[in-house]
């Protein structure tokens, strides 16, 4: 009935429709509000900068290895690898500045390049030997866990240099306390989304999530943009191992264990597809502090963990199904 | 009306008399002679010969496994063939992939039009060819003149007077004639020499089907000559200049559908008629 009357009540449902990507946008904000607003009903304590500062520094480290894992889904792609690798750069870190005596800008640069390594290996299995990209990183998974644990004997690592710890320096913002590390997060944000909204190779992404067919018929490097996306990811990865020790002010061998789901949590809950090709990643910080203010609220009210993990299983839940009914419409 | 000499044209030398005298043939872009494909004891193509001339619709028809496909997967790069050449304005051509074809300046319009859905309709018509910001910026850090682009693909796809409102609205927001406008705009805007299209109204209802049709007519009145696939009779007539009919491997025979039925079209192609019972009229030379 729509298409046969052309003028304005033809209009008004297209204009919805063309509108429908930000509202889409717009989910992850309106669930980031409520829940604030909630919250801030049950506990006295929850609304106010000091706590919102606690809540950033909580999913720091989740967010950077997001940013990863947000590149790597737009692709189409999963990494269930994020995590472990993380922990290995850590290890790699630690050890090379305590143990070996390396300047520890050097082991920091070690750390994040064997973080990078592990990435290029994801892309390369993925994209020379066209294995999916669930079964390799689930394999690297346990490569990069298995080599934590006998390059560090399962030993913590004390001791590290300052520069090892230089995120976790603080500075105040009026009455807040705010870490280096938490303006790093946002500005790695910031450099991702311009570089993923504003260059030829960050569309290009988009086109191989998209439709990775459509994308090497009309000539772009649909195997080069993929190795080149597990490989920043891994970079991430890194970058976030140096993060985690800057907060925890140790080498753990057992760090990283729950952040892969978390990671992914925090790009399904950001708007980004499971299919690839659509998403944004400013989202994906949204969908990273909203499951930091949930786990924050829920602690404050004095909800015991156990229902923390339900409920963040429940929203993803929640967000999936949501892709899968949008995806299925259009 | 008579021609003044220009200044800049001293010698007096007799001006090129073009399509003067007698009906001179129009010069062919694209040619194939003697094309060769075998897929182990399969011969899809079997010596085929094939000519596309300047301003023309081509249609390509053909039954299923008479090398139809494969004829056109070698004019447009995405096989190479086993034998025989392939002359581009006159030089002849050896295509290593689709990419190798379309630095050519042959482009192809896909069956299933190869479009990333969820981008815009500017981002699509550039896929893989972005407009970079001029300077030093745009050349080390690629970063993309969206401006630019949306610009250019207004005007493109006015050009071709496809009538869609905003260029930055997701092509998954299109009806199929319209995504088809947007696959046709972006061949015929990066195309300098040949159109490919495969199937352009297969998935199409009438009426879209019918618009498809005026729109690969504006393609060609442009200036670029259009090869064009289909199964659907009524449309390659509608359409076509002339119909290349494929049959075992080989041309079978170039026909002019002004002049031929479509049941002596379709009987040569099928082989319940052979080509030297056609009257020569109704042949295309």
């Amino acid at each position: 009935m729509a298409e046969q009357q052309p003028s304005s009540a033809a209009q008004a449902p297209r204009k919805l429709l063309e509108r429908l990507p930000s509202i889409s946008v717009l989910g992850p904000f309106v669930a980031l509000l409520l829940a604030v607003i909630f919250f801030s009903t049950q506990s006295e304590r929850f609304l106010s900068g000091q706590n919102f500062s606690l809540i950033l520094q909580q999913v720091l480290v989740v967010g950077v290895l997001a940013i990863g894992q947000t590149l790597v889904i737009l692709t189409g792609g999963i990494d269930l690898s994020v995590g472990f690798v993380m922990a290995l750069g850590t290890m790699v870190m630690s050890k090379f500045a305590v143990e070996l005596g390396l300047p520890p800008l050097l082991a920091i640069l070690c750390g994040i390049a064997v973080t990078t390594a592990f990435g290029l290996l994801n892309g390369l299995l993925i994209t020379r030997i066209r294995l999916p990209p669930f079964i390799v990183t689930l394999g690297t998974m346990n490569i990069a866990f298995a080599l934590t644990q006998i390059y560090s004997k399962a030993q913590t690592v004390t001791g590290l240099p300052e520069a090892l710890l230089f995120w976790g320096n603080t500075f105040r913002l009026g009455e807040t306390v705010i870490t280096y590390g938490v303006v790093l997060m946002i500005a790695l944000y910031l450099l991702m989304w311009f570089l993923l909204s504003e260059t030829a190779p960050g569309r290009h992404l988009y086109a191989v999530g998209n439709n990775p067919e459509a994308a090497r018929l009309m000539g772009i490097p649909t195997q080069r943009v993929l190795l080149l996306t597990y490989t920043v990811a891994g970079f991430f990865y890194g970058i976030a191992g140096w993060l985690l020790v800057s907060r925890t002010s140790v080498g753990d061998p057992n760090a990283g264990q729950t952040e892969n789901l978390e990671t992914i949590t925090a790009v399904v809950l950001g708007g980004t597809s499971l299919f690839g090709g659509r998403g944004m990643i400013l989202g994906t910080l949204l969908g990273a502090i909203i499951v930091g203010v949930f786990r924050n609220g829920l602690t404050l009210t004095g909800v015991s963990s156990v229902y923390q993990v339900l409920i963040t299983g429940i929203l993803v839940i929640l967000a999936v199904t949501a892709d899968q009914l949008s995806k299925r419409r259009s | 009306m008579e021609l003044n000499p220009l200044p800049n044209n001293p010698g007096q030398f007799p001006l090129p008399r073009q399509q003067a005298s007698a009906p001179a043939r129009p010069r062919p872009v694209l040619e194939a002679r003697g094309l060769v494909k075998r897929y182990g004891h399969v011969t899809a193509l079997d010596g085929t010969d094939f000519e596309l001339r300047e301003g023309e619709i081509l249609a390509v028809i053909g039954d299923n496994g008479a090398g139809k496909s494969t004829l056109i997967k070698a004019l447009s790069g995405a096989i190479i063939p086993d034998q025989g050449e392939i002359i581009l304005d006159g030089k002849p051509v050896h295509f290593r992939s689709p990419l190798d074809a379309r630095r050519h300046g042959i482009e192809t319009v896909y069956q299933d039009l190869a479009v990333a859905p969820a981008m815009t309709i500017a981002e699509n018509l550039f896929l893989g060819r972005e407009i970079l910001r001029p300077g030093f910026l745009g050349r080390l850090l690629r970063l993309i003149d969206k401006k630019k682009m949306l610009e250019e693909a207004t005007s493109s796809l006015k050009d071709l007077k496809i009538g869609i409102r905003s260029m930055s609205q997701a092509v998954e927001t299109l009806s199929g004639g319209q995504r088809q406008g947007v696959a046709v705009a972006r061949s015929a805007a990066f195309a300098k020499h040949v159109v490919i299209m495969d199937e352009p109204t297969a998935a199409l209802g009438v009426k879209e089907g019918n618009m498809v049709l005026e729109l690969i007519r504006r393609v060609r009145d442009r200036g670029l000559p259009v090869i064009i696939i289909s199964h659907n009779m009524p449309h390659v007539f509608e359409i076509a200049d002339r119909i290349h009919i494929q049959r075992l491997g080989k041309r079978a025979a170039v026909v002019n559908p002004k002049k031929i039925s479509m049941a002596h079209t379709v009987a040569v192609m099928t082989g319940a008629m052979s080509p030297e019972e056609l009257s020569p009229e109704e042949l295309a030379n």
